[in-house]
């Protein structure tokens, strides 16, 4: 996986090349008060936007980077969590710990990912292409979005249900696992749906670093686009994007749903 | 039994909740803790199985410490209700119920099966079995809390409020099928509640405790009521402990004088020559008494069920003095209708006649007391 990032970054700059008109480019950069005439006059080449014929010209290549994005997307969120329950756990149950948790988990959170991105192999003894230095920050982030989702989450359990519930003999281990975590799903999760849409959009500054993912089509777009009007790859991946963010969305949303029947029921009227 | 032996508990930031508090709760009885805010019955209730530790002194379960049990082990042999139920909002009903069964170990279909018995039990449809807390109304959600507290069948039973989350009407409906539960169950229950009212008509044993958890008088209900230890006690027990104590005198028998009546339906001619006076009791056809009718010279037509007083109470033969009493005073012509088991008329009797009756029971017990107190 380390590998992957380069050849199919090479691979797509030359195509990017190749595609490329070779008059037009050399015309632009030689003359360029001629150049922004002309290229208003060809401001329009059919196909400038046209995402779907590039997704089919390049379905193979595509559809690998999209695979790699959402792993990248979504490996993180689940580490994240798995981080952030325990540290909301002691957030909540030991309440003097809950500003200082949730202020440092703010404080990581504003940390600019490209930096962390940069400074990840620095930090961690990672190969430059290791996608280890994109799961990294991208689990920071989401263990910053959870800590307090996760606290005010368990905070949203009833205080008559936690007593009943020790009273009829849980111990505070069966407690959390059998009563609170359960009850504390819908909060946790519209935590989590935050976390994994960000993610989608935040894998995509990874191409800073070089790593294989859907924001190489916008590194392929700028360059493309600089030899005339020619966005589809752009277009194409921010249409995955949200695509992904959609249906990454729409799965936390079904999961949260399976797993609360209890939340569906009609009330009493 | 459960009893407390010199409790004491201080919180950390130095509140004394309760104070050297010494109380027997006896076996198969109901014992009540009641009192103001702050006094310290929901602690004392919690020191029982363990939610809160006590700071000094020990509580025994029978003859064991109940510091010597492990937590979990003491709270699941007892059954715990609470104000809201605390039902778990993820879990079907018949879940609800089933939770101590599976925490000790017995199969899913035992317990499910248990369940089910229990929520019939307290009085819910098995159809309610498969549904969640949130489509339960409040009186049926504190019906599954009873029978989640059950469901182990505990020896003991610590209810906190119990019956205070639901509207009046609900609350009383509650209270009587608790007793009439208690009486099949004879469990050793401990409840905790605010209300004196609540206190009196459900405890055996009524444990008044004041601000600062001392406790401030142990007593049966008509004793706290009669006898009341001092006046935080009599301050707390209210106005009308005198006449409100008459409801834990019986009666006995009240020697009901015979009194005329008509069947719904006669003429009104015919009902106005049985009357004593201006008002003449109307029965259905089974001798059941359902109202006074007044009587107007020279009314015709029959006796409708519209034109009748309803207006007095009545007092079953087995009933109190307060009930006794009661009906006269409410009945429209100042007579008190007594009825048998069967709902049948069995007589009348004037308020006169039962103070005369309250007068010699009681002035028997002063000059029991007296003699008592004297020798």
């Amino acid at each position: 996986m380390s590998t992957a990032g380069s050849p199919l970054l090479a691979g797509l700059e030359q195509r990017a090349q190749l595609a490329a008109p070779p008059g037009l480019g050399r015309q632009v950069l030689s003359a360029p008060l001629a150049g922004l005439e002309q290229r208003a006059q060809l401001a329009a080449p059919p196909g400038q936007w046209d995402f779907v014929g590039y997704f089919r010209s390049h379905t193979s290549d595509v559809m690998s980077l999209l695979g790699q994005h959402v792993w990248l997307a979504v490996i993180p969120v689940v580490l994240g969590l798995i981080i952030a329950l325990p540290v909301g756990y002691v957030a909540r149950r030991f309440s003097w710990t809950y500003p200082p948790l949730v202020s440092i988990a703010g404080l990581l959170y504003t940390i600019p990912s490209i930096a962390l991105f940069v400074l990840a192999p620095g930090i961690l003894g990672t190969q430059i292409l290791d996608p280890v230095n994109v799961l990294f920050p991208l689990t920071i982030y989401t263990v910053a979005l959870l800590v307090r989702v996760v606290a005010d989450g368990l905070a949203s359990v009833p205080t008559d249900v936690l007593q009943s519930a020790t009273a009829m003999g849980y111990g505070s281990f069966a407690r959390l696992i059998r009563v609170e975590l359960p009850i504390a799903v819908p909060v946790i999760s519209t935590g989590l749906r935050v976390a994994a849409v960000s993610n989608v959009g935040l894998v995509t500054v990874a191409t800073a670093i070089g790593t294989a993912q859907l924001g190489q089509l916008f590194s392929t777009g700028l360059q493309m686009s600089s030899f005339r009007s020619y966005y589809a790859p752009i277009v194409l991946g921010i249409v995955l994007c949200l695509l992904l963010a959609l249906v990454l969305d729409g799965a936390i949303v079904v999961g949260t749903r399976l797993l609360t029947p209890w939340r569906r029921v009609v009330r009493p009227s | 039994m459960i009893r407390f032996d010199h409790v004491t508990k201080r919180f950390p930031d130095g509140t004394v909740a309760v104070d050297d508090l010494s109380l027997e709760a006896a076996s198969g009885k109901i014992t009540v803790l009641v009192g103001p805010s702050g006094c310290g019955k929901t602690t004392s209730l919690r020191m029982i199985n363990r939610m809160i530790e006590p700071s000094a002194g020990t509580i025994w379960l029978d003859d064991r410490d109940t510091a010597g049990f492990s937590a979990s082990d003491l709270r699941r042999g007892m059954g715990y209700v609470i104000q809201h139920a605390g039902l778990f909002p993820h879990r079907t009903i018949v879940d609800n119920v089933a939770t101590v069964p599976l925490l000790l170990g017995t199969s899913k279909a035992q317990a499910r099966s248990r369940a089910m018995e229990l929520l019939e039990r307290v009085g819910l449809d098995a159809s309610v079995a498969k549904r969640y807390p949130a489509q339960l109304s409040g009186g049926q959600q504190q019906r599954v809390g009873v029978a989640r507290a059950l469901a182990a069948d505990p020896p003991v039973m610590l209810m906190d409020e119990p019956f205070s989350a639901v509207d009046p009407v609900v609350r009383a409906q509650l209270q009587d099928e608790f007793l009439r539960l208690q009486h099949d169950l004879g469990k050793t229950i401990v409840l905790v509640t605010h209300d004196i009212d609540e206190a009196v008509k459900l405890g055996d044993r009524i444990a008044v405790l004041r601000t600062g958890g001392h406790l401030a008088q142990f007593a049966a209900p008509t004793e706290l009521l009669t006898r009341p230890a001092d006046d935080f006690v009599a301050g707390f027990v209210g106005r009308d402990r005198g006449y409100r104590a008459l409801g834990f005198e019986a009666a006995g028998d009240l020697d009901p004088q015979r009194e005329p009546t008509v069947v719904v339906g006669s003429d009104r001619a015919a009902a106005a020559s049985v009357a004593l006076d201006s008002w003449v009791l109307v029965v259905t056809e089974h001798d059941e008494p359902m109202g006074w009718l007044a009587i107007v010279p020279g009314a015709t037509g029959q006796v409708e069920p519209t034109l009748l007083n309803r207006g007095g109470t009545r007092v079953s033969v087995s009933g109190s003095f307060r009930d006794a009493l009661d009906a006269a005073l409410s009945s429209p012509s100042g007579r008190g209708v007594v009825i048998d088991e069967d709902s049948r008329l069995v007589g009348t009797v004037t308020a006169g006649e039962v103070v005369r009756r309250i007068e010699a029971q009681l002035g028997d017990r002063r000059a029991t007391a007296q003699i008592a107190a004297v020798g």
